[in-house]
């Protein structure tokens, strides 16, 4: 099913039009900062061109989304399990407090991604970003995996400040040579090398097939740094020194 | 003070309403004007980031005819306010044309104040004898009716441009104004309302502005209070109640008062951490650290999105930690700020550059000729 929307189309009509289609595959076109497109969907193929609203695949419990172009804030908003793909950017909190599923950004993504992210048994949700993350990636980081591959071409740095503030689970992969700076002293951080890791490269694998130009062999003959929680110097009470 | 409600409804400050808001700017750098019509589809997209309780616009450039006059937007709440109000400018300042806001009437809009528009200048002999330059004299003029004459209040009082608010979703407001027909600005920004503590009133709506500068806000700021005492030592009286009113004079007084500039401004009210300047060149360690100790008092906390406007430019904003959204982009001569990405691709798919700026990193689009 074709779905053409534009400026205005409210979110609420196109939602409804997702919700109660019986085809499992559905194209948006001409999107324009509808929110909350795919939450809670079960099971669908929702391919958007254009800019998608907030909340894109929020409570995500299954089935494919793809984006052809950026996506906003808070994208994959608490989801549970299916698998958002961006061929662009994505905006601030991308993964907010996401317990399953995998998000994989072809671009950068702004402030605070992976916040929150926790794992639970078989639920372990993965964000891959091919560019850089802004300040707060994996604040408060309690499960799950995040890898940020610094593919960008702005010249900024892979990930800005306070990356892993708060962090007590999970994993960080930075593909960088050398460790960025003010890493906290509660985040533990070990050099490898990404071919070595398996886990990562079944991660960075599977990340490759939704992306053509990308080669998994030579994202991953590369230097990472992992980070994890230090479990001998946990965040107690503290937050941050300022 | 100027009340719109004539139903007792509660007043800013009386009540408080949990929350978002959208802002959205465009600049074409070239100087060409154009009608406020695209600046109201842009605010339309977001338009679930408001709730019908305000919204305005500030357009910039819109009227070369009195270019050289000061452009006051009053609300009204009767017809002795209004005569109090022409008798206290006729003692202060020249009047060269004044006239009722054309309006139109528009679904959602209701309660609507009596709107005046003045286009002035100060009197010679009483600006002479006041002791003040003019600038200080409109700011004085302008604090005394919206402080002393009840049912009166001043919303916009610089140059070559104007602020159009009101309660109501902001396409709407944008409409009723007639934006996207009568005038045509070089610049313009809006924004969309929902009001996280007061009650949305008229004068409550943003644009705030004092001059030819002003404010469009999406945030809430903790430090309010601290800001609100240490600027109204300097003669500022924050009467509305709102942070947003307070982020106004505080931009005045750096950039007016104090001669900062954009930059420095925005490494006074949204500074680094004392960790994040540790590790800058020594020459920007003591910039910084000057700033900071300069106006600790005039430090911005809490979350906020904000475009400053004025004649020749607009700034993007945003607090250090980037509690709140903001898009940047560019395509040609023009330049556009959102709160989201779609405000900008709504009006122009195809873009040169888009780019999220990080906290505390002020970017600033100016007219050519100005640069």
């Amino acid at each position: 099913m074709t779905i053409n929307v534009d400026e205005n189309t409210d979110f609420q009509s196109l939602n409804e039009k997702i919700h109660s289609a019986a085809e499992r595959s559905i194209v948006i076109n001409g999107c324009i900062g509808q929110r909350y497109i795919g939450s809670g969907v079960t099971d669908k193929k929702i391919i958007i061109h254009g800019t998608p609203g907030n909340a894109l695949g929020a409570y995500l419990n299954g089935g494919e989304i793809y984006i052809y172009g950026n996506a906003q804030d808070a994208t994959g908003d608490t989801m549970n399990s299916g698998t958002i793909v961006i061929h662009g950017n994505v905006g601030d909190a991308t993964g907010y407090a996401m317990r399953g599923g995998k998000i994989y950004v072809k671009g950068n993504t702004g402030y605070r991604a992976g916040i929150h992210m926790k794992a639970y048994m078989e639920y372990k949700p993965v964000i891959v970003i091919g560019g850089r993350a802004g300040s707060f990636l994996g604040e408060y980081q309690a499960g799950g995996i995040i890898v940020v591959l610094g593919q960008n071409d702005d010249g900024l740095p892979i990930i800005n400040n306070f990356c892993g503030t708060g962090m007590h689970g999970g994993k960080i992969y930075l593909r960088c040579k050398s460790l960025p700076h003010r890493i906290p002293s509660q985040v533990r951080t070990e050099r490898l090398c990404g071919k070595k890791d398996l886990e990562l490269k079944g991660i960075i694998d599977d990340y490759c097939k939704y992306f053509e130009n990308m080669n998994a062999e030579c994202l991953l003959n590369a230097d990472f740094f992992v980070l994890t929680p230090d479990s001998e110097n946990p965040y107690k009470r503290m937050y941050t020194d300022n | 003070m100027f009340k719109s409600n004539a139903n007792n409804a509660p007043f800013e400050g009386e009540v408080r309403i949990p929350s978002g808001c959208a802002v959205s700017a465009v600049i074409d750098r070239s100087g060409k004007t154009m009608t406020g019509e695209n600046i109201i589809r842009s605010i339309a997209t977001m338009h679930d980031r408001s709730n019908g309780l305000g919204g305005g616009f500030a357009g910039y450039g819109i009227y070369p005819d009195y270019k050289d006059y000061y452009a006051f937007h009053l609300f009204y709440n009767d017809f002795q306010s209004r005569k109090g109000t022409e008798d206290f400018l006729n003692k202060h300042f020249e009047i060269v044309y004044s006239s009722e806001m054309k309006t139109r009437k528009t679904k959602g809009i209701i309660n609507v104040p009596i709107i005046y528009r003045y286009f002035l200048y100060p009197l010679s002999k009483k600006l002479n004898n006041s002791l003040m330059d003019e600038e200080q004299y409109v700011v004085k003029c302008v604090n005394r009716i919206n402080a002393e004459i009840d049912g009166a209040f001043v919303f916009s009082s610089g140059k070559n441009m104007g602020i159009f608010k009101g309660v109501g979703y902001p396409e709407d407001i944008g409409r009723f104004y007639l934006l996207d027909e009568e005038y045509k600005g070089y610049a313009w920004t809006a924004h969309g309302r929902y009001p996280t503590n007061t009650p949305g009133w008229w004068g409550g709506a943003h644009p705030f502005g004092l001059l030819d500068y002003s404010i469009v806000h999406n945030g809430e700021i903790s430090s309010y209070d601290a800001n609100r005492r240490y600027i109204e030592m300097f003669g500022y009286k924050c009467s509305l109640q709102t942070d947003t009113e307070v982020i106004t004079y505080v931009i005045d007084y750096l950039i007016r008062v104090k001669k900062l500039t954009l930059g420095e401004v925005a490494k006074v009210i949204s500074a680094s951490f004392w960790s994040t300047i540790e590790e800058k060149s020594e020459e920007e360690k003591r910039e910084e650290t000057f700033l900071r100790k300069a106006f600790p008092s005039l430090l911005i906390n809490g979350p906020f999105s904000i475009i400053f406007g004025y004649n020749g430019g607009i700034m993007a904003l945003n607090d250090r930690l980037k509690l709140r959204s903001m898009v940047c982009a560019e395509n040609g001569d023009l330049a556009f700020i959102s709160s989201e990405e779609c405000g900008i691709r709504v009006i122009e798919p195809e873009l040169d550059r888009i780019f999220s700026p990080s906290g505390g990193q002020p970017i600033v689009y100016t007219l050519k000729e100005k640069e």
